[in-house]
């Protein structure tokens, strides 16, 4: 725990400069709820923070197993932070499984808050466990606070009239109280969601609220052991501005909203539900105000199909999905590439192949996006880095898209998703607007003209007098735009579909380096969620004398004109990527550049520690 | 100045593309969209506002032929596409035309949906018990042992019936027709584009190449009169060359029985009448299958309920009355929000 006594004029409580803690307990035990709302007192107590949600595959795995455990780590800070932390200071493990799972994270003499109600024999075995840790000397090297939780939690609500299910049930607001004492959160933003959540039930809601403060006043009179106490973080010295907690997922809706203004175009998703993408199709269904049609369709192929049948008549199509419903649409995209149809597709990526791990984090879906397809069908790939970066990306994807008449998969994944960061809101109005210009001129029409600039086919849309044609998936005239096998033609469209996409290529900003020198020692590339662990690797090694530079890529086909020149600056490039080794495979393949691969496939993101490990190994000695 | 130009009326040609048409010599794709194009000119519906959309198969070559606007799209998926048009612009007078192993094959899903959600969509599904373009495999409405390429000795999987399928799934207009009943098969197509909602209209269509004569005991002209029966609302179901043949109640009880009037005692009265609101009827007219008894033609059933385009556009005024948008920038600031001041 990175500590720093200060004189405070904050009582006696000790100032820390940032804190990782780790919420575990049973799927049931409503740990995600208890995160969030710890996050959002965070958020607005000007914190910065980073977050990371981590919950098992099955909705309510068996009570007390170590699968069951679902978990949310919290890193916040006074100071600008871009990950949610290597290993937790702070561990509340609400069951035997979940210490069981978790205890290995906690450093040595880290804190461990433990609801021993939940430490029965049976639990203690169901976890695995062969003796009770309390016991054992297990936790020897930890700060144990071991409370019962549930007893003083079916003690505070005693008077709220609800059954002793409903109570202990709210046993994860008695913890969540606690560590607002602890750290000195505000609790008012928790009750006043509880308030509106529970605003039909209000025995629960008093429940809830009594638990969030009989955990508080636990902490503020109960002597607890010698080295632990109350803390204060102060907020962080961030830019001026108004800021807002955002999670991937609705950046992504917020972005491609704004995106379908500046595009003078109304927003239609087509989805089929599939974790971790379905929550995007939940926040998206409620803005229809905003223009926006939502579909549920039968399939993933029924909801690609649909967007592209909403792109024809005159709409943005979106369609979202992870790795194995884009394995779906696959057909389909290549009907909206050939026919050159604006489409976004969104890949929210968990862990594959097949099922996989449909709860974890993984950016293995590369190699899909960029050469997934049957034929030469190149499209746009843009991948979003942060949760806060997933609005700009939404809006260059729409861009893109709509200007060039091309599907654009947008590549996030699950721990962007899910996971949550202070955002600094942008000035909408200062986005450039980029209006689409249906064509409406019958003189000289076909279907397959092209503007010179970005050869885009001009785009007329059913409804329009005197434009009527036909479009499809059997290759089309250059020049007349009707069905056509003559085989030069084909090689000339196949050439000015390349032509056109790599052209965006000019349309998009020169790479820049993210943190470091242009030239050096170690171009560490990365691409995606990787971002906040491998620029904070970089900057300890840069403040620490390496010659070592951090390029983040957002455009992954085309790549910006300028990487090519720009990896050559440097004698090494590292490429750390949540999977097997992908986009290694690209930049070598593109630009013959000897890189290095570095690859987890943990379904967990990058420790800070372990980056840095592998960036000083290589430009160290 | 305001001079009126009387609007020139649209001639069935005129609904034709200039495009070759490419099917076989006397395929029975040519008797459907002369059949089409005079529904259209019937109906003068404008050029601008008619989208045909299909999948892939002969059938599906359909739009290039209309001088409308037009996607050819892929296999299985054009009322999933048509879906997404029509929710986008609810004004768009949308058909789409599918192949037996396009619309109950590959994308049998797909033609569930449309129907269950009732898309107001006409989709028209031209049935030749065959896969046509991929040169004669059987289909899942090949009749039981039909001998292809893929089943040399015979297909042993039972047959579906598309308008049994349709109505199983909830559809609210279902019709038959065939390619070279050119009386009839403006009237279905009327129907159905009067019909508001997923209208499926099965059109049998011969395979000059791959099956041809399939329907010739039923279709051909000598024998159409006794082993098929045209149906209208209202009117009792009698058939046959001296429409001396009627459609009963079968004796006691539940089911339908083919009966000859001035036999056995039987009157005009025993004649059930065609009612189109009767999903029960439907089911058993749709079903009826020769020889025993003569194969159904005409709107089976109409029984209109909301379209799933006016729902959703209902929900979205809906919506949008209760919470009118705001800007983006009132979007991204909506919830809790926090300000961070210079030098705090
Ligand atoms: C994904 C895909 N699978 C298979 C095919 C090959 N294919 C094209 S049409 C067709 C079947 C055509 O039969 P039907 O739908 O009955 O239409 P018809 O040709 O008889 O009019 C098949 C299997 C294809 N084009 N796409
Ligand atoms: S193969 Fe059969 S269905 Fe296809 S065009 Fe020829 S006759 Fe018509
Ligand atoms: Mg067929």
């Amino acid at each position: 725990m990175a500590t720093n006594v200060a004189s405070s004029n904050d009582g006696e409580r000790k100032a820390l400069d940032s804190v990782v803690i780790r919420f575990a307990g049973d799927s049931g035990d409503g740990m995600q709820l208890t995160g969030t709302q710890f996050t959002q007192s965070t958020a607005l107590m000007g914190n910065d923070l980073a977050t990371f949600p981590d919950f098992p595959a099955e909705i309510r795995a068996p009570a007390g197993t170590t699968f069951g455990v679902s978990a949310f780590q919290i890193n916040f800070a006074s100071y600008d932070i871009q990950t949610p932390g290597d290993d937790p200071d702070v561990l509340v493990a609400m069951n035997p499984a979940a210490l069981k799972v978790h205890l290995k994270d906690v450093p040595k003499g880290g804190t461990v808050i433990l609801n021993v109600d939940a430490f029965t024999d049976r639990n203690i075995k169901r976890a695995g466990y062969e003796n009770n840790p309390l016991e054992d000397g297990t936790l020897d090297n930890h700060v144990v606070i071991a409370i019962e939780i549930n007893k003083l939690t079916n003690a505070a609500v005693a008077d709220c009239e609800v059954t002793s299910k409903e109570a202990t049930r709210c046993k994860n607001f008695w913890a969540l109280g606690l560590m607002c004492w602890m750290y000195n959160r505000e609790r008012q933003p928790t009750i006043d969601w509880v308030n509106q959540r529970f605003g039909k039930l209000p025995n629960i809601a008093a429940a809830n609220i009594a638990a969030l403060n009989a955990g508080h006043a636990y902490g503020e009179t109960v002597e607890l052991p010698s080295g632990v106490e109350a803390y204060v973080v102060p907020r962080a010295d961030v830019q001026p501005g108004t800021y807002r907690a955002v999670t991937g997922t609705e950046a992504v809706a917020w972005g491609l909203i704004a995106g379908a203004k500046k595009a003078g175009l109304d927003l239609f998703l087509g989805s089929y539900p599939i974790t971790p993408a379905s929550a995007l199709l939940h926040t998206l269904t409620g803005l229809k105000n905003y223009g926006v049609t939502t579909f549920q369709a039968e399939d993933e192929i029924a909801a690609v199909c649909s967007a592209i049948g909403a792109s024809y008549a005159g709409s943005l199509g979106v369609t979202s999905s992870s790795g194995p419903g884009i394995a779906l649409k696959t057909e389909a995209i290549g009907l909206a590439l050939v026919t050159e149809l604006p489409l976004v597709i969104v890949n929210v990526q968990r862990g594959g192949p097949s099922t996989g791990l449909p709860t974890k984090t993984e950016q293995s879906d590369l190699f899909q996006a960029v050469y997934g397809r049957n034929a030469d069908t190149p499209l746009p790939v843009i991948a979003s880095r942060t949760a806060g970066d997933c609005f700009e990306t939404a809006i260059e994807a729409v861009r893109i898209a709509t200007k060039y008449m091309t599907p654009v998969i947008l590549l996030t994944d699950g721990f962007l998703a899910n996971s949550a960061e202070p955002w600094e809101i942008p000035d909408a109005d200062a986005i450039a607007d980029f209006p689409v210009e249906f064509r409406t001129d019958p003189e000289g029409f076909h279907p397959y003209l092209r503007n010179e600039v970005t050869l885009a086919r001009n785009w007329a849309i059913p409804g329009t007098p005197g434009l009527m044609h036909r479009i499809g998936g059997i290759e089309k005239d250059y020049d007349s735009g009707h069905i056509s096998y003559d085989s030069d033609n084909h090689h000339r469209m196949t050439k000015v579909r390349a032509a056109k996409i790599d052209g965006i290529a000019k349309d998009i900003p020169a790479q820049e380096v993210a943190m470091g020198e242009e030239k050096g020692k170690l171009a560490v590339v990365g691409w995606g969620s990787t971002f906040g662990a491998i620029n904070q690797a970089v900057s300890r090694c840069v403040s620490g004398g390496l010659n070592v530079a951090h390029i983040h890529l957002r455009h992954i086909h085309p790549f910006p004109k300028n990487l090519g020149d720009l990896l050559s600056g440097f004698d090494r490039v590292m490429v750390p990527e949540m999977n097997n080794g992908q986009l290694v495979h690209v930049l070598r393949d593109k630009y013959l550049v000897d890189a290095e691969s570095i690859t987890q496939i943990t379904g967990q993101p990058f420790k800070v520690s372990t980056l840095e490990r592998e960036i000083r190994s290589r430009v160290e000695g | 100045m305001n001079i009126e130009t009387p609007v020139e009326a649209l001639k069935p040609n005129d609904y034709a593309s200039d495009q070759e048409v490419r099917w076989c010599p006397g395929c029975g794709d040519y008797a459907i969209i002369k059949g089409v194009h005079r529904t259209l000119a019937e109906l003068q519906i404008p050029l601008e506002n008619l989208v045909f959309f299909s999948g892939i198969g002969c059938a599906a070559r359909f739009p290039y032929y209309m001088a409308s606007y037009g996607f050819h799209t892929i296999h299985g998926r054009a009322p999933a596409l048509a879906t997404g048009a029509k929710l986008a612009n609810p004004d768009l007078d949308i058909w789409v035309v599918m192949g037996d192993g396009d619309a109950l094959s590959i994308g049998g899903n797909h033609t569930m949906h449309a129907i269950r959600r009732n898309v107001d969509l006409n989709l028209l599904l031209f049935n030749n018990e065959i896969y046509g373009l991929t040169k004669g495999q059987y289909s899942p409405t090949s009749q039981l042992g039909t001998r292809s390429p893929s089943t040399p000795q015979g297909s042993v999987d039972a047959p579906l019936t598309p308008l049994s399928v349709a109505l199983g799934a909830g559809a609210r207009f279902v019709a038959r027709t065939f390619d070279t009943n050119q009386k009839h098969m403006p009237g279905v197509l009327k129907a159905a584009h009067a019909h508001k909602g997923a209208s499926l209209v099965e059109i049998i269509q011969n395979c000059i190449v791959y099956n041809d004569g399939a329907f010739d005991g039923w279709t051909d002209r000598k024998v159409v009169s006794d082993n098929s029966i045209t149906v209208e609302h209202g009117r009792p179901l009698i058939f046959g060359a001296e429409e001396n043949k009627g459609i009963a109640q079968a004796d006691g009880g539940f089911g339908i029985r083919v009966v000859t009037i001035g036999v056995d005692g039987v009157t005009e009265d025993d004649v059930l009448v065609h009612d189109e609101n009767n999903k029960m009827l439907a089911m058993m007219l749709a079903d009826m299958k020769q020889p025993e008894f003569p194969v159904a033609l005409g709107v089976l059933y109409n029984n209109p309920s909301k379209s799933y385009d006016d729902a959703v556009h209902e929900q979205l005024a809906t919506v949008k009355e209760a919470s009118p948008p705001g800007t983006i920038n009132e979007l991204l600031r909506k919830g809790r929000t926090w300000t961070v001041s210079e030098g705090s």
